[in-house]
């Protein structure tokens, strides 16, 4: 035990925190962004797939109860994520008190320098999102359970279906240096398997991307209606 | 002043078991009582503070960097030596005691030689265990390469950086000391004397290169492992901060200085390139395994080295010395060198180099190959000098780079003043005239590691001190005797920099008392150092004070010492009408070139008293006796 | 060449620092960065004013002393060379040249472009060693070491501790260094039985220094002369881990 607390304590026990709790979001990103795609085989697939996340488990649990699971779980997660992203930047700004005239320019790469501003981007979008579409208190037209209705309706604003691509697209350069970042900080590292983990990291990314933007964009161009 | 060398009795394989036996023992109990000082956290002092350290003495480790990491050791390159005979080639350790008595051209003492064999095989023990990631064979075990000219693959390496990785190893070892709290380390301190109490060294006094403030040490044995003086000619391979002043200052307190004009110049370094420069770099020796030397036939040849055609090189190595070629020892080949730019064959802008060619080898090996042995070589040279030693032909000259000579010692590494102990390149004590290639890790690890240890705690177990702390009168004049020194060098605030005069000695001693030397150069130099170290006086200027960090001040005592100690080194030359290893005079040489050796006048340790400021040192004489290697001329024809 | 150099300097630790601007006349290519200096300051010494303080010693790359931020780049524009080996071949007639310290909370400026680096000797205190007592160790053959393992091991030992990894990172973290360490001695057999306590106190030390976390940017691999991997880093973060889980509890 005293060992988890001590790697509780260090900088290299928060940030694998910050990758396990990436994960657990990488996953779920994932899975919501194939959920979404369900949008291009019509209105009923999209529906069922939304009262589908509702029905998980039963009867081994009761209605809506996996998705609430999941949701603690989520919740909980972003939650560490976020409070040892802010801990360690505040470590990160006492360790250079005094910053250089002239920062060290050296190739870092446009993803891993915006990480932060990235995260909280993304933290902003996602509590609009929830307002937007769980919740719908700021959607125009909100229908609770008309997946396929709301989403069509809510892009058509095109100010909204702009807000969203550029959110995912922040989400994919959160994620293609978060997911490499992942392996690096839980030691996936084999000198022969290296070299793929920017592959993979940029497979995840441009695919997340790519998928969640396809449907705001679909919309825009009249292809979903 | 009395050498008692302390050699033991007995065959001399047995002498360094006998003595071991003979030496008291400190009560366990009791070491924590001890306090013990180390100067230098190089090789030999990290070695040796960590082993008092775990020991149990109480230890102060002392060190000018900012990191005991740091010491020069750090850049050697090439390798240790140690008589394991793991490749089966007939080596042992008789044989690494008779290759270095020979190598070391019959000035060094045998009992101590036979001992540095006989621990030589502890040290890659030791240093495997620390984790020093030595090189290895596919199977596991460790690999080894013959080096400097040996007929005997014994040198264990770690890359190009071995001194850094046996360095890294001691400093690790060190650090848990420090963890342990049984050394206390004191980096960026510079000791600037050793004080006496009752004829025993009893302390030191250093300044903090931070603050500035002059401190007093007080111990009850002193150990000097501050490295080598190379940097007397300014321009050496050896790191800026290397110096004598520690050595200096303890032989004015009493401690002869043996053999100082004994020092090394390395064949294969890069020729200077302009005023400017710093330091000299040296490229690993290995490099003339497979390059050939050569220059052209043709005084003030203006040709690109490629255009000479082949009848117009001279290869001269390989022509002087047909069996040995381009591996003749150093001296020799470093004699060889500088024959060939004073005759005016040099190559380069400044004609101040020889070639050193890997053509025949690259057209033998393919680039690929060479590429493969040398490449971080030919990747440093390219980085100095802008050429590309793949496609011409690199440019070598010799430089200054080990000091044989230092502080005398008698078997138990102890100076001639009583409980002032020297370890390391400090000290005279293994290499004679002339020191083989990766020996001197060696020598360092072993007084470090195994020797001094065990010396000490007999030093210190025959007991007779009465306790002093540091604010003893002596101490106190001392620390007073530092300030005004410091303050002397401030107050002259005069127009040259210290660097300035640093090149004028170091001009002066490369040109008489560099790789060959004559009595006319040497008494030369003798009438015209005294001068430069009057005109230092008068008119050197380091500006800043003595209270804050002041690098030029620094710089400044160690030129004010090296200004005193070229002197020295120049009468010791003198005062050996000989030649033997790295001292070559040229009025004794054979008829071919060769260094003659006169073995019944000169086979002796020249130990230097000092007799005060004002008077010239007083020479004294410990005989050398060889009863088991058979004095004879060295020949490498 | 002539250069236009901006320099920092600071009389000591706990003073304010600033840039000075310095002209460097007929500057030869063929000069190290630091010999470029050398000059600088010899024609300061002449003329009466105060030398720029900076650190150096062997000159060739080995010893770790040297190092400065030149143009934003610790140890120059130059990749796997230390600020001792950069030549002025790298630069131009005309060029301004900015000259900073090493910017660190756990290496404060004690002159300067000097800095007090003793912060990497104190996480090598907490367990950057193997527990060897002198003269106890069995034969060097006795245990084999793989090839592979020992070129690994050296790949990591080449560290010279110069702090450019610190230096560049946008975090101000050690963690190159410390994993080079925690590398270094994992690879071998003869660090194994200290290497899952090494890395929980190593990690602890170099945080409690107030080195920053990594976030695995990378600029450090880009910056150290040694070409130290931050697949070092990957190999610390796995012990590390297991340690947390347990891994060598019984120490
Ligand atoms: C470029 C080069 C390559 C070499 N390659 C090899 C090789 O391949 N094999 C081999 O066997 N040998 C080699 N040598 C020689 C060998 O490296 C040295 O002889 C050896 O490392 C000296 O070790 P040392 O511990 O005696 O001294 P050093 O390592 O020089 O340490 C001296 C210590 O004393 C301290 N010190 C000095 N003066 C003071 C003072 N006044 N106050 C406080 N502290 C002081 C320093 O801070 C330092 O810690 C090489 C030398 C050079 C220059
Ligand atoms: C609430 C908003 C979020 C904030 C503020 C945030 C912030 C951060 C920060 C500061 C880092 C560390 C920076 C770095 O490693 O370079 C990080 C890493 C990471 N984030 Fe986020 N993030 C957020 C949401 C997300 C989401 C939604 C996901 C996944 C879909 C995610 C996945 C990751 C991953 C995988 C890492 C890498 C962890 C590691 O390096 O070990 N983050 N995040
Ligand atoms: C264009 C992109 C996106 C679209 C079209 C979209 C669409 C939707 C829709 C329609 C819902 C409601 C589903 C339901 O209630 O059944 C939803 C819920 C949700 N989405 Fe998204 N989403 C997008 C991007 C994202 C992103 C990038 C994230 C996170 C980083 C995210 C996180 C969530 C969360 C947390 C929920 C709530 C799930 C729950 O607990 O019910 N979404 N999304
Ligand atoms: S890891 Fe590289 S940059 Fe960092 S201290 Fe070591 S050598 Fe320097
Ligand atoms: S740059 Fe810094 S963030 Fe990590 S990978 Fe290197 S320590
Ligand atoms: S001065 Fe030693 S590495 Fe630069």
């Amino acid at each position: 035990m005293r060992h988890v607390v001590t790697l509780y304590r260090s900088s290299v026990g928060k940030k694998v925190i910050m990758a396990v709790t990436g994960v657990v979001w990488v996953g779920y990103v994932i899975a919501h962004m194939m959920g979404n795609l369900k949008a291009f085989q019509g209105a009923e697939r999209i529906d069922a797939y939304g009262e589908f996340l509702r029905e998980v488990g039963v009867p081994l649990f009761g209605h809506g109860e996996v998705l609430l699971l999941a949701r603690v779980v989520l919740i909980i997660s972003i939650g560490l994520h976020v409070l040892c992203a802010w801990q360690l930047t505040r470590m990160s700004q006492v360790a250079r008190p005094v910053s250089y005239r002239q920062a060290p320019h050296l190739e870092l790469s446009y993803a891993s320098r915006t990480m932060r501003w990235g995260g909280v981007m993304i933290a902003l979008f996602v509590i609009f999102h929830l307002m937007h579409f769980t919740i719908g208190n700021i959607h125009p037209d909100f229908v609770p359970g008309g997946v396929y209705h709301n989403l069509v309706a809510g892009f058509q604003s095109w100010p909204i279906a702009i807000v969203y691509i550029v959110a995912v697209g922040a989400l994919g350069f959160h994620l293609y240096h978060g997911v490499w970042s992942t392996f690096q900080t839980l030691g996936a590292n084999h000198p022969t398997y290296n070299r793929y983990r920017r592959w993979v990291a940029a497979v995840i990314a441009v695919a997340v991307f790519a998928g969640f933007a396809s449907v705001p964009a679909a919309v825009l161009a009249g292809i979903l209606r | 002043m009395e050498l008692r060398s302390k050699i033991p009795s007995g065959p001399i394989h047995e002498k360094w078991e006998t003595h071991r036996f003979d030496m008291k023992l400190v009560n366990p109990a009791n070491k924590r009582k001890y306090d013990i000082v180390v100067v230098g956290s190089g090789l030999a002092g990290a070695s040796a503070a960590a082993t008092l350290g775990e020991l149990g003495y109480q230890v102060d480790c002392f060190c000018f960097q900012d990191s005991p990491r740091r010491a020069h050791s750090i850049a050697a390159q090439g390798g240790i030596n140690a008589a394991k005979n793991y490749q089966n080639d007939g080596d042992s350790v008789y044989r690494l005691f008779y290759d270095t008595v020979k190598g070391g051209d019959f000035r060094s003492r045998e009992a101590n030689v036979h001992r540095l064999a006989e621990i030589s095989l502890a040290i890659i023990d030791q240093c495997v265990a620390q984790g020093v990631p030595f090189a290895r064979e596919y199977g596991g075990l460790l690999a080894n390469r013959s080096f400097g000219g040996a007929q005997v693959s014994r040198t264990f390496y770690a890359r190009g950086q071995t001194g850094q990785q046996l360095l890294i190893g001691a400093y690790q070892a060190l650090e848990r000391q420090v963890a342990a709290g049984t050394v206390t380390m004191h980096a960026r301190s510079e000791m600037l004397d050793v004080v006496l109490i009752d004829g025993r060294a009893r302390g030191i006094v250093v300044r903090d290169l931070v603050t500035g403030a002059v401190r007093s040490h007080a111990a009850d044995a002193v150990v000097l492992a501050t490295g080598g003086y190379a940097n007397a000619f300014f321009l050496s391979t050896n790191a800026k901060g290397c110096n004598v002043t520690a050595t200096w200052r303890a032989y004015k307190r009493g401690a002869a200085f043996a053999n100082p004009c004994f020092t090394q110049i390395h064949p294969t370094c890069i020729p200077q390139s302009g005023d400017y420069q710093s330091k000299l770099t040296l490229m690993s020796e290995s490099l003339r395994n497979d390059g050939r030397i050569w220059v052209p036939t043709k005084q003030g040849e203006s040709r690109r080295a490629a255009d000479i055609p082949e009848g117009e090189r001279d290869y001269y190595l390989e022509r002087m010395y047909p069996s040995f070629g381009n591996l003749t020892p150093r001296d020799v080949a470093s004699r060889r060198a500088k024959e060939m730019v004073d005759n005016g064959l040099g190559v380069g802008q400044e004609r101040n180099g020889v070639y050193l060619d890997f053509r025949d080898a690259i057209g033998r090996l393919g680039r690929d190959e060479i590429a493969e042995r040398y490449g971080n070589l030919f990747d440093m040279y390219q980085q100095i000098t802008g050429e590309n030693p793949y496609e011409v032909p690199m440019r070598i000259y010799p430089a200054p780079h080990y000091a044989m000579g230092g502080l005398w010692v008698d078997y138990n590494l102890m100076s001639t003043v009583p409980g002032l102990h020297v370890i390391g390149e400090a000290n005279f004590s293994d290499h004679g005239a002339n020191r083989l290639g990766a020996s001197a890790l060696m020598q360092g690890l072993a007084d470090g590691y195994f020797i001094l240890p065990y010396t000490i705690g007999d030093y210190l177990a025959r007991g007779g001190f009465r306790p002093v702390t540091s604010s003893h009168p002596e101490f106190v004049a001392a620390e007073r005797a530092v300030d005004h020194t410091v303050q002397r060098l401030l107050d002259v605030n005069g127009a040259r920099t210290v660097d300035s005069f640093h090149r004028e000695l170091g001009k002066i001693l490369w040109d008489h008392c560099g790789m060959a030397r004559t009595r006319a150069g040497l008494e030369d130099a003798i009438a015209r150092i005294p001068a430069v170290r009057e005109e230092f006086w008068q008119n050197v200027r380091v500006g800043g004070t003595g209270q804050e960090l002041n690098q030029e001040l620094e710089k400044a005592g160690r030129v004010a010492d090296f200004l005193e100690f070229g002197e020295v080194m120049c009468r010791d030359a003198l005062h050996r009408e000989e030649s033997c290893g790295g001292h070559f005079r040229e009025e004794h040489q054979t008829d071919d070139g060769e260094a003659r050796r006169d073995d019944e006048a000169f086979a002796y340790v020249a130990a230097w008293e000092y007799a005060g400021a004002e008077r010239d040192p007083v020479l004294h004489k410990e005989p050398l006796t060889f009863e088991n290697v058979a004095l004879a001329q060295r020949s490498y024809k | 060449m002539n250069l236009t150099l901006h320099v920092w300097r600071q009389p000591d630790r706990s003073a304010a620092g600033a840039f000075e601007r310095y002209e460097a006349r007929d500057i030869s290519e063929h000069m190290s960065f630091l010999e470029m200096l050398d000059v600088v300051n010899g024609q300061l010494i002449e003329a009466g004013r105060i030398p720029i303080a900076f650190e150096h010693d062997c000159r060739e790359g080995i010893c770790g002393a040297c190092g400065v931020l030149i143009n934003g780049e610790p140890h120059g524009p130059k990749r796997l060379v230390t600020t001792c080996q950069l030549h002025m071949r790298s630069f131009h007639h005309g060029d301004e040249i900015w000259v900073e310290p090493w910017r660190a909370r756990a290496f404060p400026v004690l002159r300067d472009l000097i800095v007090d680096r003793s912060s990497f000797d104190r996480v090598i205190q907490a367990g950057g060693y193997v527990s060897v007592r002198t003269g106890s160790a069995p034969d060097a053959n006795a245990t084999p070491v793989p090839k592979r393992h020992a070129d690994r091991a050296m790949d990591a030992a080449a560290c010279i501790g110069c702090g450019a990894c610190v230096a560049a990172c946008p975090n101000g973290s050690a963690m190159l260094f410390t994993a080079a360490k925690i590398t270094h001695l994992g690879s071998v057999p003869q660090g194994q039985p200290e290497r899952y306590g090494r890395v929980l106190d190593m990690v602890a030390r170099m945080d409690a220094e107030l080195f920053g976390s990594c976030t695995n940017h990378g600029a450090c691999e880009t910056a150290c002369p040694k070409g130290i991997s931050i697949d070092f880093i990957a190999q610390l973060n796995w012990d590390l881990i297991r340690a947390g889980l347990g891994a060598g509890a019984e120490r």
